[in-house]
């Protein structure tokens, strides 16, 4: 039976009460297209609910609610995951309700936001899980009505038997058919009998988001609970002495409170924590290498030239194409460290009682989250409970789980339930970042320019591998050498939307359009030459489906009129990521004698799409975030510290700079693969390309805005 | 600490407060209404947009002792039910991914429609260019105003 109505939920609810003054208590809302009916609340629902699997329970009301596992940062997974459940079992979508699953490892698998793996991993089991259901309510009704089931047909939630013109919702069936026993097999739906999926399904959380309803982990509240700010140590560094006088003197500071060489002020309100927070004196000692921006760049050349690096792929001969090329081009890329920035600072929510705590917040891995807090306090994994807040974003800061254990420490050194707060100027300085890369690529040329030889040299910080070996060109070049060096920084890193592919494909991308015009070849009939070579006749290991990457090749050539219009110079860029393909092409026009970037298209293959709204949000958020970063991201190192600590600084784009984004599908019947990260590291390349095209100059790092190339360039961008 | 009288949402309401405490973390902290949201605290973003006597303010850097008898509205005071034309369009082009910089988003629009009810497309742009949403909703944030300004 569903227990998602426990108490946890009913704090949400309270909160909402007192918010609004009790006016839209429960999740009644959708009533407001019918008045008469009197509208369920799903905690109504729910407990006449049955309850057929993991994710599904139906009442005998008709109402249908379906559990979504996975965290939900914006990638729409609790409306498209429940879009899958509810077409294999024919609901009527207006009588599902969505809720957000708790941390549940017996029921669901993979429970994690990132790496865009959730639909392609819970496809099948999805799909499954509505068709169990289905199956035994249409045993059901054919036992009651004593017909074949054979002879009975599931439509929009209604079950009829068109023999005997019987016909009864599923509600009628539910107490019957929770009796049954569920099939091990069950029969799936061909693709193009679906209904649901492939609509434009409308957010589940509109209305509560357009409405201010508490939904977000910052916006949890329980009784009693206290609420904690935390000044965390510059990376090297360690406490050498606290004064905490100042910080402890502001009236509604209860307690401060040194966790390792952390220092949390704690109290009822957050105001007075920000002020108290900014009264702490604390003296900090080198624990380790204390590094700035301006070493990392000196240690990257360094190690570049002579560092001892991993050989990640060797085919042919490289040393003796290099030597017999005609034309050799040789480039470095560099990207500095980014911060995720989710417009939601991190936080969260803990209860430590004896051995046991209840976790509260937003967190792209609850099992990961419940596993270090139960480590950290020497107690069993089955004693912490993990309540899945929405993400106000992600972007993979929250794959960590650094404010649920702060959290958890706070609430057992206080006895006291905690919710951690950090302020942007935490976010920005605590971070646990995109790190800064480097890149060297070297491409040999024969006498009729095809490539005949490639190398790259990735120079990474914690990245364990900065390259992606096996993707393309990889297989289409006969003599091959791709090597990754890692340092090991204090500063701490992590997964980053897209983790190295973020920049590895603007380098690429970038470096390989370099290499067309070397070999003066039009730079889309250049990759599609070594495209059809690596097709033909592959050379090594293929990490990427050759006929895919070649579909939206051509797709977008053509979606772009890719060089049919003289006044139109555009950038060409494509990469696969996350199981999925993306070309894109940037628009740059002259208007006044100032390049004016008007367009990206965007040509995707992710295999069948589950929503459309969706999938474009995940395409043309992807090539916002990717153009964004490229153009104006920048966090730089100052003894162990970030320089930029909040939005005035620290760049983030606005809807002004973005321009038209066009955006196509390539349906290549494939089963859905991964979208929320692969729109975004083709964007970059596309854009720097097009910029080389209309005034010869070469971007070769990022942000732009910062490179002494771009410094006069004055990058105008329209939308239509 | 001061005790201020505060007009939100049509309802009077009373706090004990420090005199600098934003209105922010009044309307969060001490009053629930926590559809007002914290994302920079130094007036950038815009996720804490609130409307004082109809205008779109940024409630982070605002301090309770500054609004005195002004009219609050917060998103959860912008309509019975999500009724407010920006909603409904919110809504019909299902603006939101993560959906954290919405309500703020949603308020500039309001206030902004409010003074000019036909806007072209430059004057919208120049409206929402204050608020960011890091997931890139910007397409469905225009497209959304344009679709409340016609449905006036």
């Amino acid at each position: 039976m569903a227990t998602i109505t426990d108490t946890k939920r009913r704090d949400f609810l309270k909160l909402a009460a007192t918010a609004t003054g009790g006016l839209f208590i429960g999740f009644g809302w959708s009533s407001c297209d019918s008045p008469k009916v009197k509208v369920l609340s799903t905690d109504e629902i729910l407990a006449q609910a049955k309850n057929f699997n993991a994710y599904l329970s139906i009442s005998p009301t008709g109402d249908v609610v379906i559990y979504s596992p996975n965290p939900e940062l914006g990638q729409n997974i609790k409306t498209s995951f429940p879009m899958v459940v509810a077409e294999e079992l024919d609901a009527d979508w207006s009588k599902v309700r969505v809720l957000q699953a708790n941390l549940d490892t017996e029921k669901y698998d993979r429970q994690l936001t990132g790496g865009s793996g959730a639909m392609p991993h819970s496809w099948e089991r999805l799909r499954k899980a509505g068709a169990t259901a289905r199956h035994l309510l249409v045993a059901a009704a054919a036992k009651t009505w004593q017909v074949s089931a054979e002879e009975i047909t599931v439509e929009n939630g209604v079950i009829s038997h068109k023999g005997s013109s019987k016909k009864g919702h599923f509600g009628e069936f539910v107490a019957e058919a929770s009796t049954m026993t569920a099939p091990e097999d069950v029969k799936l739906k061909e693709k193009k009998d679906f209904k649901i999926i492939g609509t434009p399904v409308k957010n589940v959380d509109s209305k509560d988001m357009y409405t201010g309803k508490p939904l977000f982990g910052l916006d949890f509240y329980r009784e009693g609970m206290v609420n904690a700010m935390i000044q965390r140590p510059p990376f090297g560094m360690k406490i050498k002495a606290v004064d905490e006088s100042a910080a402890r003197a502001v009236p509604g500071v209860s307690d401060v409170v040194v966790i390792g060489n952390s220092v949390a002020v704690v109290g009822e309100k957050t105001w007075p924590l920000m002020k108290a927070k900014k009264l702490l004196r604390v003296e900090y000692e080198p624990d380790g290498s204390v590094e700035s921006t301006a070493d990392h760049d000196r240690l990257f050349q360094q190690l570049l030239a002579t560092g001892k690096a991993d050989v990640k792929r060797k085919d042919g001969n490289v040393d003796a194409a290099f030597k017999s090329a005609a034309q050799v081009v040789t480039a470095e890329y560099q990207c500095p460290f980014l911060a995720h920035s989710p417009m939601e600072p991190e936080n969260f929510f803990a209860h430590v009682q004896g051995d046991k705590v209840e976790l509260v917040g937003p967190t792209q891995t609850p099992d990961r989250a419940r596993q270090d807090t139960a480590q950290l306090l020497g107690i069993p994994p089955e004693n912490v409970t993990v309540q899945i807040t929405r993400l106000g974003g992600g972007f993979g800061r929250r794959l960590r789980t650094d404010f649920a254990l702060e959290a958890a420490q706070i609430s057992q050194a206080t006895g006291k339930p905690v919710k951690v707060t950090w302020s942007r100027e935490d976010e920005l300085t605590g971070g646990a970042y995109r790190p800064a890369v480097r890149y060297r690529f070297e491409a040999a040329l024969d006498a009729e320019g095809n490539m005949i030889g490639y190398k790259l040299r990735g120079v990474g910080m914690n990245a364990g591998n900065s390259t992606r070996e096996n993707n393309f060109p990889s297989g289409a070049v006969d003599n091959v050498l791709i090597e990754s060096i890692d340092h090991k920084s204090s500063i701490t890193t992590n997964a980053w939307r897209a983790p190295i592919t973020n920049f590895l494909a603007y380098a690429e991308q970038s470096f390989l359009d370099e290499v067309a015009l070397a070999a003066k070849k039009d730079p889309v009939q250049f990759r599609l030459d070594l495209l059809q070579r690596a097709k033909t006749n592959p050379v090594g290991e293929l990490g990427y489906d050759v006929d895919r990457m070649i579909g939206v090749v051509k797709t977008a050539a053509e979606k772009s009129n890719w060089g049919k219009n003289p006044d139109v110079q555009q950038g060409f860029s494509v990469y696969f990521s996350h199981r999925s393909y993306v070309a894109q092409v940037a628009d740059i026009v002259m208007e006044n004698n100032t390049p004016t970037l008007k367009k990206i298209t965007a040509v995707t293959d992710c295999g069948m799409v589950i929503n459309p709204t969706g999938a474009n949000h995940q395409v043309r958020g992807g090539i916002v975030d990717g153009m964004g970063h490229a153009m104006y991201g920048n966090l730089t190192f100052e003894n162990g510290l970030p320089k930029q600590r909040n939005f005035d600084t620290y760049r983030l784009i606005r809807l002004k700079e973005v321009p038209e984004i066009d955006v196509h599908y390539v349906d290549s019947g494939f089963d859905p693969t991964g979208l929320g990260e692969p729109a975004l590291p083709p964007t970059g390349g596309a854009i720097a390309n097009a910029i080389f095209k209309a005034t010869g100059r070469r971007l070769r790092s990022q942000p732009f805005i910062e490179q002494k190339e771009f410094s006069d360039i004055r990058l105008e961008i329209r939308r239509a | 600490m001061a005790n201020f009288k505060l007009r939100i949402n049509g309802t009077d309401h009373q706090v004990d407060v420090e005199d600098d405490t934003p209105l922010l973390w009044v309307l969060r902290d001490h009053l629930g209404l926590v559809g007002t949201k914290y994302s920079c605290g130094i007036a950038q973003c815009g996720a804490c947009t609130v409307h004082i006597n109809g205008e779109a303010m940024f409630s982070c850097t605002l301090p309770v002792s500054s609004v005195g008898s002004d009219e609050v509205t917060t998103i959860e005071g912008l309509s019975e039910e999500g009724s407010h034309p920006v909603q409904k369009a919110w809504e019909e082009v299902d603006v939101a991914q993560c959906g954290y910089c919405q309500a703020g988003q949603i308020m500039t629009a309001a206030a902004f429609l409010r003074k000019n009810p036909k806007p072209t497309m430059e004057e919208i742009e120049n409206a929402m260019n204050r608020n960011i949403c890091r997931c890139g909703t910007y397409h469905k944030i225009r497209e959304a105003v344009a679709m409340a300004a016609k449905s006036k």
